[in-house]
């Protein structure tokens, strides 16, 4: 009746359900009050990320989505959910003190974002045809010809934020002196003296759930 | 003819081929919801983390449009690709200082609250 | 090419659909009569103790930054594997100076005993 095809109605389905997981764990990242779960979310917002690329012939992209912010970068930042306590008190506030200056900006830009897309037209996607190089091998042949100097520039500015961070994240040897055996008998200490202890917010909260 | 109203008078064919045709439109919609909610979050939360987790989604977004941009170009050109897989490698290294910067505020003051980091302010 | 991939997705939904599907009906099937002991988390046979909600050793954390920088290095090189034959010694030179100028960075962080475990 529309002269809409099969095809085109399935990718539309599948379009409007990743961008529906997308926005929709966007809008719990930040909403939520435990980070943790927030965290959660935002790997799900990557992963169906990594499916709208794929719905834009972008495999690779799709898989180094996966592999790197999935893999890699979500799991970083759970480590430092753990690493920063205080997370496990519900009751905290979690919006800033200017909450709603800060509500406002965001829906006004987000307001006229709408209106200018609105404005727009794009041109449909062409038709693909016979793709020969695929797009990993066309990455390789950009990223080690056109984009040589990014691409070796990508190794200087891995390196330095791998030392960077490795230098501001360590305890120790950041504040100069303590050699690790004396860390590691201090630690010894530390943990004797939590453990004689008994846990505020341990068993009992165990307990209070079930 | 009042009180059957037929749902194709309202809902136009055009207006269901615009809706079920994805265009890169609809991808340029998808990116900027997903660049204004990571903005909110950046303004809005406490957690100094949230914040990080907020400008992850904002660069997310920027992928989106990136990738929607070249495949709308043309499918056999793979600069969109290139540069999002830059994009990706600059988001990590950004990660990785941001949460180390973190941690070191944590260690300093116990505490990762945005509101209270104000010792530099006037 | 994106419509080979709703085979994918159909599979991803069959499988999500799957596990639902079992754990609802085990859950209509399974008596269920807990008790304080049964309810207690799995330690090995341990009493438990103290909460999930631990504070991580920073050294964790200094390992996952590690990898992250190797992970986007693995990143890069899938797409000069592909075109490895076409671009020759060139490519290669090519990727042993990233792969040299991150290593000087792995060996600072060895050197700096980072990845020492205390």
């Amino acid at each position: 009746m529309t002269g809409l095809e099969t095809e085109e109605i399935l990718s539309a389905i599948v379009f409007y359900l990743l961008s529906g997981v997308v926005v929709g764990s966007s809008i719990l990242v930040i909403t939520l009050r435990n980070i943790f779960r927030s965290a959660l979310f935002l790997l799900l917002a990557f992963f169906a990320t990594a499916g709208l690329f794929i719905t834009l012939d972008a495999e690779f992209i799709a898989a180094v989505q996966v592999l790197i912010y999935v893999g890699a970068i979500g799991v970083l930042i759970l480590f430092a959910i753990m690493l920063t306590r205080r997370i496990q008190d519900p009751v905290a506030k979690s919006t800033t003190r200017s909450f709603i200056l800060g509500a406002f900006v965001s829906a006004a830009f987000l307001f006229f974002l709408i209106l200018i897309l609105g404005k727009i037209y794009l041109p449909p996607f062409p038709e693909t045809g016979a793709d020969t190089e695929g797009i990993t091998k066309g990455i390789g042949r950009m990223l080690l010809t056109y984009y040589l100097l990014p691409f070796e520039v990508v190794s200087v500015l891995l390196v330095g934020a791998l030392i960077g961070a490795v230098v501001i994240a360590r305890k120790e040897e950041a504040r100069g002196g303590e050699p690790p055996e004396v860390a590691l008998e201090r630690e010894r200490k530390d943990r004797e003296i939590t453990d004689s202890k008994p846990d505020g917010n341990g068993l009992e909260q165990n307990d209070r759930k079930h | 003819m009042i009180g059957s109203i037929n749902i194709l008078d309202i809902l136009k064919p055009e207006l269901i081929c615009a809706i079920v045709r994805v265009t890169p439109t609809h991808y340029l919609y998808v990116a900027g919801i997903v660049f204004c909610i990571g903005l909110m979050g950046v303004m809005i939360r406490r957690n100094a983390i949230a914040i990080l987790m907020s400008i992850e989604l904002m660069l997310n977004a920027v992928n989106i449009v990136l990738i929607a941009g070249g495949r709308a170009y043309g499918p056999k050109t793979y600069d969109a690709s290139s540069f999002v897989i830059f994009i990706i490698a600059v988001a990590a290294a950004e990660a990785i200082v941001g949460l180390a910067l973190i941690l070191a505020a944590y260690r300093h003051m116990k505490d990762i609250n945005i509101d209270d980091m104000s010792i530099m302010k006037w | 090419m994106a419509s080979d991939y709703i085979v994918v997705c159909v599979m991803f939904f069959i499988a999500l659909g799957f596990v639902g599907v079992a754990l609802f009906v085990a859950k209509l099937v399974r008596p269920r009569r807990p008790t304080n002991v049964k309810l207690t988390t799995y330690e090995c046979g341990e009493k438990p103790w103290g909460g999930a909600w631990v504070q991580y050793n920073v050294r964790f954390y200094l390992v996952a930054l590690a990898f992250v920088v190797f992970d986007v290095e693995a990143a890069f090189l899938f797409p000069w594997a592909v075109v490895f034959k076409k671009l020759g010694l060139f490519g290669f030179i090519e990727m042993a100076v990233f792969i040299f100028v991150i290593l000087f960075g792995l060996v600072y962080v060895w050197r700096k005993g980072a990845l020492k475990w205390v």
